[in-house]
Formats: structure tokens, sequence, C-alpha cells
């Protein structure tokens, strides 16, 4: 049971940072119906700065570690989205309303560029970080004779669930409530027809990046501080995570993405701790194809109705 | 509008200053926007200059936490340094770059018909397009191209007896994605269905015939239709579960299917290797005569001395004659049922299915064919190598064919030629620069994508003539939608 409780809390905090990531690949397939495959190394991009920004508080002597926190957030959060509104207006912009493999390939070169760019300029090696954030809240006590273990709920856990709520709640009102938010739906229903009623397109479609990119920031200073280590590697394995999320809860979906980012990272947390490590990945990608066999569009995932 | 309409349905009945009226309107409709453009307040340098500014400005919010300053793993923890001068040359460069763009390249977005300087300065930019050329003489140049790849390695050998080898063996190299590009435009540019996982089907060849020669000790040729065969039903296994996918969830259940079979690979000690992989993988045979050194082996019994460029060439006329397999059986099938199908079926499965097309046996096909080819050139790239790891089979690897195919020009067996002797060949002009080729090689796929979103080759020989040969332009078919 308290092993149980310990993978649910695991589970969790992994699958909100699979949620944050995923919702950039949910609204940007919603809004120009393309996979940006970059997505995931503007992740990665965004764990990097949020590392060096850390070390320039360290070595301009800031020493409260809830202003060096807020600083690197805010700082990797905006510089982050400069690097999503680059990506979009480089490789993507230029082949809008080109057919739809165009903008894949281009990501998949983006993708290629941004690894490479920052092996080059920051090193291959990985980039361990100590942990910044530590304890927790012992939640079950462990009792060594019946061998059940201690079950935490770190500080750090705890920050990275509320941010993610209060992120989401915030996020759905953005869209829900704001004027940017409606031209962001009437983008998704008919570019055409929003254009035509005086929505600045390119212009949505630029926030939309770079809102993703903005959340992607967040997921990747929670998983420098989470995990500790980064390299410019560990934007393709999140992104294909989180893309897989954002399929698995039916892609173009908010809640959706978020589901399926939590439902991915229960799944990998319990099969890593029931079964087997290294075939974690497997068993996300196989429940994904299972799901997909018998909901084609995702759990909540409007089905395509097809006009003839 | 309704007054539009009116004057428009009753203009007889009109008096004809009324008439005049709404002519005058409608010319106030047609052609230019009814508001004034605003004047040009800059002059072009300016305008230029202003946007090369703000080009460098954003270059200096991208590369400042990655040129600017660098962390290194130091004693104690992490070390900062600082590297202002890289920083800066490289805004510079942006400035300068984009400024040169600007004048040269840029075609002002409201001035339609204006064109940029440098074409201006180098005659017409207008004229037929390469790929037209290209496709009123396709036949021509496939015979040309053929003649050269056959001669390819004589020409080699002949001329560069130093370096040789390594000639050759990129010409097996560019061979053999040629091959796997064109086992995957069965899929994606013929069936229309998006596979990101081709890979898969690569590496189940590759093991199959590694596997097969560690435990049987069988040679290439007999493992070669065994490895196609495998790779073919992986082909089926996966084409199942994504029949009812379209578009994207069937790109993502790809993907997902070639990351299983690598992690598989990778984890399976017992039985692949895992990260090892399998070495000591046995080289094809010439009719049982092997090319080693020796009396009794091929190279002595020819009287020709032993030399491994010629084991290369080998390798080179066996991958041609498989990758012109492969293209002479996709140019039959396109002109068979089965291949106008799966055309058909790119176009609108909806049609397809209204007129008895049996969509599920035409997606399956259209699958293990694919995966067929790309079992083969498997079985070839590990008796190449001699040794297979799954480092080999990565989502990259999928990526770069699935490139080759767009690159090229859905669907164009040529395009695909092209697109691999550009890329693979590229990629090895810049081995002196190992550090920035993978950068270089990005930046090429974007590059070339935009330039040309079609693909390099943008035209094809139709399937189905009615009367007249025609070349239908790319933008008349829709591909990739993985119906």
């Amino acid at each position: 049971m308290e092993y149980f409780v310990q993978q649910l809390i695991n589970g969790v905090t992994l699958g909100s940072i699979y949620g944050l990531i995923a919702i950039g690949y949910t609204m940007v397939y919603g809004i120009i119906g393309m996979i940006n495959f970059a997505h995931g190394d503007i992740f990665m991009v965004s764990a990097f700065i949020a590392l060096t920004v850390f070390l320039i508080m360290l070595a301009i002597g800031v020493t409260a570690l809830p202003l060096i926190l807020l600083a690197v957030l805010i700082i990797s959060m905006i510089f982050t989205s400069v690097w999503g509104w680059t990506v979009e207006r480089m490789a993507y912009r230029p082949l809008r309303g080109s057919f739809r493999l165009a903008p894949l390939i281009t990501a998949i070169g983006m993708s290629i560029t941004l690894q490479n760019f920052v092996q080059l300029t920051q090193g291959a090696r990985v980039k361990p970080l100590p942990p910044q954030i530590t304890g927790g809240i012992t939640l079950m006590q462990g009792d060594a004779e019946t061998g059940s273990i201690v079950v935490q709920l770190s500080y750090m856990q705890i920050i990275i669930i509320v941010t993610t709520v209060v992120l989401m709640a915030g996020f759905s009102m953005l869209i829900s409530k704001t004027s940017l938010g409606r031209a962001q739906r009437a983008c998704e229903q008919d570019a055409k027809m929003a254009s035509l009623l005086g929505v600045n397109v390119d212009r949505t479609i630029s926030l939309t990046f770079v809102m993703g990119a903005a959340l992607a920031a967040v997921a990747g200073v929670m998983f420098l501080l989470y995990y500790g280590v980064i390299d410019f590697y560990i934007g393709f394995i999140a992104g294909v995570k989180a893309f897989t999320a954002a399929v698995l809860g039916g892609i173009g979906s908010l809640p959706g993405a978020m589901l399926g980012g939590l439902a991915i990272g229960l799944i990998e947390t319990f099969w890593s701790g029931y079964f087997s490590v290294e075939y974690k990945d497997v068993a996300a990608f196989s429940i994904l194809a299972i799901t997909l066999i018998f909901l084609p569009s995702g759990l909540l995932g409007k089905p395509e109705v097809e006009k003839v | 509008m309704s007054n539009i309409n009116q004057a428009g349905s009753a203009d007889e009945q009109q008096a004809p200053g009324a008439l005049v009226e709404w002519e005058q309107r409608v010319a106030g409709y047609a052609g230019e926007p009814p508001f004034v453009e605003e004047p040009q307040r800059l002059s072009a340098i300016a305008a230029a200059l202003k946007d090369a500014a703000i080009a460098a400005a954003i270059a200096a919010a991208l590369f400042l936490f990655f040129i600017g300053f660098r962390t290194d793993i130091a004693i104690g923890g992490l070390d900062l340094t600082t590297r202002w001068q890289a920083f800066g040359t490289a805004i510079v460069v942006v400035f300068v770059g984009r400024l040169l763009f600007r004048i040269l390249l840029w075609r002002p977005a409201t001035k339609a018909g204006t064109r940029p300087l440098l074409l201006r300065a180098f005659g017409s930019g207008e004229g037929t397009p390469l790929s037209e050329h290209f496709a009123r003489h396709s036949k021509s140049v496939g015979v040309v191209a053929l003649v050269a790849a056959v001669l390819y390695p004589v020409i080699i050998l002949a001329l560069f007896p130093m370096k040789d080898k390594q000639f050759i063996d990129l010409g097996v190299l560019v061979l053999t994605y040629i091959m796997l590009g064109w086992g995957l435009n069965i899929v994606v540019g013929l069936a229309g269905l998006l596979d990101l996982g081709y890979v898969a089907f690569y590496a189940v060849g590759a093991y199959s015939f590694a596997l097969f020669a560690q435990f049987f000790e069988v040679g290439f040729w007999f493992a070669l239709p065994i490895a196609g065969i495998l790779a073919a039903c992986w082909g089926l296994i996966l084409g199942f579960p994504v029949l009812r996918l379209r578009g994207d969830y069937l790109a993502i259940v790809t993907l997902a299917f070639g990351e299983i079979i690598r992690v598989v690979l990778l984890n399976w000690y017992t039985f692949t290797g895992g990260p090892n992989g399998i070495s000591g993988i046995p080289d094809p045979t010439f009719f049982g005569l092997e090319f080693a050194r020796g009396d009794d082996n091929l190279p002595g019994l020819l009287g020709i001395g032993y030399d491994s460029a010629y084991k290369q060439a080998y390798f080179f006329y066996i991958i041609l004659a498989l990758a012109m397999i492969t293209n002479l059986v996709t140019l039959r099938l396109r002109k068979l049922p089965l291949g106008r199908a799966w055309e058909a079926l790119r176009e609108d499965e909806i049609a397809c299915r209204s007129l008895g097309i049996n969509t599920t046996n035409t997606k399956l096909t259209a699958f293990a064919i694919g995966a067929m080819f790309g079992g083969f050139a498997g079985a070839f790239f590990a008796t190449r190598q001699g040794f297979i790891s799954p480092e080999s089979f990565t989502f990259m690897e999928s990526a770069l064919i699935l490139a080759i195919v767009v690159l090229g020009g859905l669907g164009s067996q040529m395009g695909v030629v092209i697109a691999s002797i550009v890329m693979i060949g590229g990629f090895e002009l810049f081995r002196d620069f190992a550090e920035y080729r993978m950068l270089i090689f990005g930046l090429l796929m974007v590059i070339i994508m935009v330039w040309r979103p079609r693909g390099l080759i943008a035209t094809r020989e139709p399937s189905a003539i009615l009367k007249e040969r025609q070349t239908i332009s790319a933008d008349m078919v829709a591909q990739g939608e993985g119906h």
C-alpha cells in the first residue's frame, strides 16, 4: 500500500511535467494542424536557460532561494518564448498553406538544429545541478517489521503539482474568457473565416507558439529542479512522451493533454515500480496503441466527422 | 450586398443612371482595395537596416544564454564562463546576413511581381521550372542516372586509386538510402500513410539476417528473402492496429512502433546482444565464392589480386540491383490495380470505399510491401557493416528517410535519388567539420523545405492516362494525409 501511494505521487509529478509540454503540442496541432516536433527541444532549451540563469544568480550574489527561483522561472519563460516565436517564424510560417508534410519536415530539421546547437555551444556532457529544494512531508511512516516503506511527498513535488494545477486553471481561463483565447479558438475552427472577421491569424498563431514555449519553459525549470540532470538530448525523449500524451488524450483538446500526460506519467512510474524499468517506454507506447484501437481519436478527442 | 444583386439581376429595367452607378460600384470592388496605401516612410536601405537590427536583437536574445554563457562541469559543481567575443561575432553575423538577404534576395510582399535584386542581376528567375524539365525528360534522365551508377565504381577505381574505398563506400551509402527512400515512398508517397517508424523494418531485416547467420550459419543470399518476408510480416503486424487511425494518430503509433522495436532490441540481451549488438555477420558470396585472400576465392580465380575496394564494388552492385528491383516493382505496381488503389486511397478514402475498394487490404499491402523493401535494405546493411547494434536504428534514421522522400518530392522516384545524393553526399562532404555537420544538416532540411515546399521534383508522371500524356503538378495531389 505504501509503495503504491509513493508510486502514485511520483507518477502524478512526472505526469504534470508531461502534461505541461503536451499542451504545447496540442495547441499547435489544434490551430495549424501540424506536429511541432521541435517542441520537445524548446523544452530542452528552456532547461538550459534555467540552469544558466541559476548560476548567474548565484554568481552575482543573490542568496534568497525563492528570489532565485522566481527569476529563473520568469527569465527562462521569456527567453524560451523568443525561441518558440523564432522557430515558428523561420520554419513554419513560410510554409503556411503548403501541404501538410512540409512543416513536419522543417520541424524535424529544427529539432536536429536545436539539439546540435545546444550540444555545440554547451557541450555534450550532462549537467548536474544539486537538489535545491529538499525535505518534504512524511505521509506514512514506514514499518521495518512489515517491510513497508516511508511515503514522502517532497516539497518539490508539491511545487510541481501545485504549479501545474494553477497554470492549467489560468490557462483554461485564458482560452475561454480572454479575447486572445477567443481568437485562438476561432482560428482553430476556421482560419480563413477568422481572418475575414478581423482576427490577426498570423499574430494569433505566433502567440500560440509563444504560450506553448512558455509552458514548456515552466516544465523545463521543474524538470531541472526535480531531476537535477540535463543534457541536450532530454528534449527528444520528453517530446515524444508528451506528444504521446497529447495524442492519447485526444490531440487538440487541452484537458485531454493534461489527462494524457497524467496517464503516461502514471503508466511509466507504475511499470517501472512493479515490472521493469527498461520496458517502461514499451508499456507507455503499447497502451497508446491499444487505446487508439478502441478510441481512434484519443480519450477526449472529438471524432472527426467527414463530410462528402 | 443585396443592392448589388438587385442591380445585377434586374439591370434591364434600370434607368441608365442607375446602371452607371452600379458599374462604378462594381469597379470599386474590383482590382485595388478601396483604401489608400500608406506611403513608404523609410527608404529601402533604411528599412533593410531596421529589419537587420531587429533580427540582430532577436539573435542576441536567442544566443545570450547559449553562446554568451557556458556552463561546464568543474570540481565542486558547475562552472560558469562567459564568451562575449563569440556572442558579439554571432550577432554581427546575423545582422550582416540578414541585411544581405534583405537587399539581395528579399521580395517585398506588398508589391507582387517585384523580383529580388539578385535575380534581376542574373537574368530571368522565371521561365520553365527545373522540375518541368525533369518531368519532360524523366525517362532519359533515369537512363543516364542508371548508366552513371553502373559505371561509378569502375570510374572511381580508375581515377582515384588512393581514395577508391571511401568513394565507393559513399556510393553504397547513398544507394542504401535511395532504396529505403523508395521503399518508404510506397507507404507515404503512394498510399499516403504517414509512417514515422520505417526504421523498425530496416532493423527487423538487419537483425533477422544477423540472427539467422549467428544461429543457423546461413549466408546472405539465403537470408535476404527471409529478412524481407519477416519485415513484411512486421509490416502487417503494425498495419492491423493502425487501420482505423488517420493523420497524426497514425504518425505517433508508427513512431511508437519504431521505438518499441528499438527498446526491445536494446534490452533483450540474451537474444539480440543488447547494446553490444551482433558482430561477425558474414559477407555475401558470389555464387559460393568469397571475396577474400587465397587462390580458391573469387579474386584469386579471376587473377586480379585481392583488394578490399573490389569487395566494396561488389557491395555497390548488390545494393544497386536491390534498389533497381525496388524501383521497377514500384513502377510496375503503380500501373496495376493495387497501385491505382493506393493512390486512390491517398486521395480520398471514402470515395475509395464507395467504389468497392477493400481499404483494409490496400493499406496492409502498402505497409507490407514497403516494409519488405526496408527489410531487404536492412539485411544488406547488416552484411555490409558486419556489425549491427540498436544504435543504428534510432528515430533520427526514420526522420532522415522521411526527409529524403519529402525533400525529393513525394511520389517522385527521381526526387528520392536527388535528395539522397544531396543529403547523404552533403553530409559526408562536411566530414571534416564533424561538430557542425549535424547543425548544418538540420538547417539545410529547413532551408530546402522552405525554398521548395513541394520537394525538389514537384512533378511526376501520372499513373492513369486519358488520351494524352501530361505531367501533373504535385499541387494537384493530396499527399501524406494518412487516411
